[in-house]
């Protein structure tokens, strides 16, 4: 085990460490330095507060925890949150009868309801409904006061606002599932349950209801941009690992005075795929493949129920489907049905 | 270390796939049979360990003469099987006793110093279940077809068969109290098979209810008329339930492509449509009237009669008890004379 007394900053600027050895999660070597206070800030804005340093987290990330900014916008959102999970929270406890310990067994079973479709978007009493309009308000509340937070908090540093706009991203979705999709149909009841197995047999049984999702195109261009995510993260992931032996994690200091560690990464990927992306481009691939992700599919669950109600027939309609041979003579609905 | 480390993970490896096959309580590997177009997943899966388990029907008792006189004219306050021969009612009788009562024997059902005597509530009750299978076995032959049904395709040496069902909210699910309303659903039931789905589906859908079953809109274009999406989960609870009665995947009835099309679904769904009705009218018609005759103990936690579904029968197999033919030993008895 050996001590290195040093900033981060410094360690960068010295070739003579041995690189390997200052890895995470298979850390031997945890560099321990005074705290770093960041970027410097108008303190006017932000009176920075302290830092400490974590051996553990170190293990997975920076070893420095702090200095946190929590403020109003913070401090309102975490509250929010707070009351919606409550209610959740309260309302499946209530629904075992305050059983402890059936609460514990039966979690993963519990949620909270939207109402009935025979209230439409009507406020109905708070157990036929009304508690989960009230947790959807607040979680609501919380999840957007915490975007503006993401906002103001990159605009202090000077940074650009992408994390906002990746998040607003799903926001959308989250939104289009349990708000603006119910009010274009006319009904609460469209929107999902607040509990574990319940938003997922809501989701397959939407899918159902509507004919089959995997025939709504915007939902295959969702899945694409799930999976092209998944593979782009891999590629990007395993090429900084790879170059990691000569000093990739520090990608920051190779833009700016290039090493042998991006130059390899380049010229694998233009031996096995013929192009490269740029240290630059890649994570504007990664950011757009992940924002289009729930984009496409918040488009998609907004079109389901309010412009096509089936899928699959819509499918077979459009050209999309195609019909194939069934190896059984075709039977038909007994009760005289298509 | 790092042998140490190997180790380690080799057994969190080899716990985690413990722990899966362990977690779906059926051993792989399983059986898989394509179907349908290739690629289209249309696949039967079956588990051969599982259909093994239940492949038994008890021995044929001895053929009696179908000649001479009528039990009517002999036997007393013999309603349903007057018909048969002396010889025919005493072998019936053998093979119910088997079937249903094999530990009680006859005083399950009668008084042995007066057999005649209706005082038993079992009487009454194997009385109107000896009308229920030749109802069953006269008029959904579209169901059963030429294979029918005796007492023991339920009952299987039990007096009550083993997959029964009772109401579980006769009251329907107005919510008590001003938190918690659960509307029949998310708790972890074996009515639901363990899904967060609605747990009465058998209320909803077998009792008269099944044309309510059907919630997707068939045409492309908007139409907010057809189910909604709790209904929806009413229906798939169902579906769990045909599903893990019969030990099939959703492609034996349908095309998982278009859950809801006709066309593309195979010929088992037919079947299944006709077994809903089916089952259904036994239910409404024969088990759910029987409740005033049954002692407090064969009622459910709500007063109910017991009823049956489709794994009353079907126990877990696709056909019940392999597909063995039930009544060419048993005609007179459990198809009733109408029977061709």
């Amino acid at each position: 085990m050996v001590e290195l007394v040093a900033c981060t900053a410094d360690l960068g600027l010295r070739g003579s460490l041995k690189m390997a050895e200052y890895q995470n999660i298979f850390t031997r070597v945890q560099v321990h330095g005074a705290p770093d206070p960041g970027a410097p800030i108008d303190e006017s804005l932000f009176k920075r507060g302290g830092a400490t340093l974590n051996y553990w987290f170190g293990k997975i990330g920076d070893a420095q925890l702090g200095p946190f900014y929590l403020g109003w916008l913070g401090l309102a959102s975490l509250l929010f949150g707070f009351i919606a999970f409550e209610i959740i929270g309260i309302n499946m406890l209530a629904s075992v009868g305050w059983d402890p310990i059936e609460f514990v067994r039966q979690l993963p079973w519990l949620a909270l309801e939207p109402p009935k479709a025979e209230h439409g978007l009507g406020i109905p009493p708070l157990n036929e409904g009304g508690w989960w309009l009230l947790a959807g308000f607040f979680l609501t509340l919380s999840i957007l006061l915490w975007w503006v937070r993401m906002y103001r908090r990159a605009r202090a540093l000077g940074m650009g606002t992408h994390v906002a706009w990746a998040f607003a991203s799903a926001i959308w979705l989250y939104l289009v599932l349990g708000f603006i999709r119910p009010i274009a149909i006319g009904s609460w009841s469209e929107a999902v349950p607040f509990g574990i197995f319940p938003h997922l047999d809501w989701t397959a049984a939407f899918s159902i209801r509507y004919g089959n999702l995997f025939y709504n195109p915007f939902h295959m261009l969702s899945i694409a941009f799930l999976y092209g995510s998944t593979l782009l993260f891999a590629m990007h992931g395993a090429t900084i690992l790879a170059t990691d032996r000569y000093g990739a994690h520090r990608e920051i200091e190779q833009i700016v005075d290039r090493g042998t560690a991006s130059e390899r990464g380049a010229l694998f990927w233009r031996w096995t795929m013929g192009f490269n992306a740029s240290m630059e481009s890649i994570h504007r691939w990664a950011w757009w493949f992940a924002v289009l992700t729930t984009l496409t599919g918040g488009i998609g669950i907004l079109l389901t129920g309010t412009v096509v109600d089936n899928w699959y027939v819509w499918g077979i309609e459009h050209g999309l489907a195609p019909a194939y041979d069934t190896s059984w003579a075709p039977v038909a609905d007994p009760a005289g049905g298509q | 270390m790092d042998l140490l480390r190997t180790t380690v993970i080799r057994a969190a490896a080899l716990g985690t796939v413990l722990f899966g096959v362990t977690a779906c309580g059926e051993r792989p590997p399983v059986d898989s049979e394509q179907i349908g177009f290739r690629g289209t997943a249309m696949v039967t899966v079956t588990n051969p360990r599982i259909e093994q388990a239940s492949l038994e029907v008890p021995a044929v008792q001895a053929a009696a003469s179908q000649a001479g006189p009528r039990a009517g004219d002999i036997y007393q306050n013999v309603e349903v099987l007057g018909d048969l021969s002396i010889g025919e009612f005493t072998r019936t009788m053998l093979a119910i006793t088997e079937w249903v009562a094999p530990e009680q024997g006859c005083n399950y059902c009668h008084y042995p110093e007066n057999l005649a005597d209706d005082g038993k509530y079992t009487k009454i009750v194997s009385r109107r279940m000896f009308q229920m299978t030749q109802h069953i076995n006269q008029n959904w032959t579209d169901h059963v077809g030429g294979v029918g049904v005796t007492c023991y395709t339920c009952h299987r040496g039990n007096n009550v068969p083993e997959n029964i069902w009772f109401a579980q909210n006769p009251e329907g699910y107005k919510p008590k109290g001003y938190a918690g309303n659960t509307y029949g659903q998310n708790m972890a039931s074996e009515q639901a098979v363990y899904t967060s789905l609605p747990g009465d589906a058998m209320s909803a859908f077998l009792m008269g209810g099944y044309d309510d079953i059907r919630v997707v809109n068939t045409s492309p274009s908007a139409a907010y008329e057809t189910g909604t999406i709790k209904d929806t989960e009413w229906t798939y609870s169902l579906m769990m339930h045909m599903s893990d009665s019969l030990g099939v995947n959703c492609t034996f009835c349908h095309n998982s492509r278009g859950f809801a099309s006709w066309a593309e679904s195979p010929p088992q769904r037919v079947t299944a449509w006709y077994g809903i009705r089916m089952v259904s009218g036994l239910n409404t018609e024969y088990l759910d009237p029987l409740q005033p005759v049954y002692p407090d103990n064969r009622l459910g936690p709500h007063g109910d009669a017991p009823k049956a579904y489709c794994s009353t029968c079907h126990a877990g197999q696709n056909k019940p008890l392999g597909g063995a033919n039930m009544i060419n030993d048993y005609l007179p008895a459990m198809a009733g004379r109408d029977y061709d």
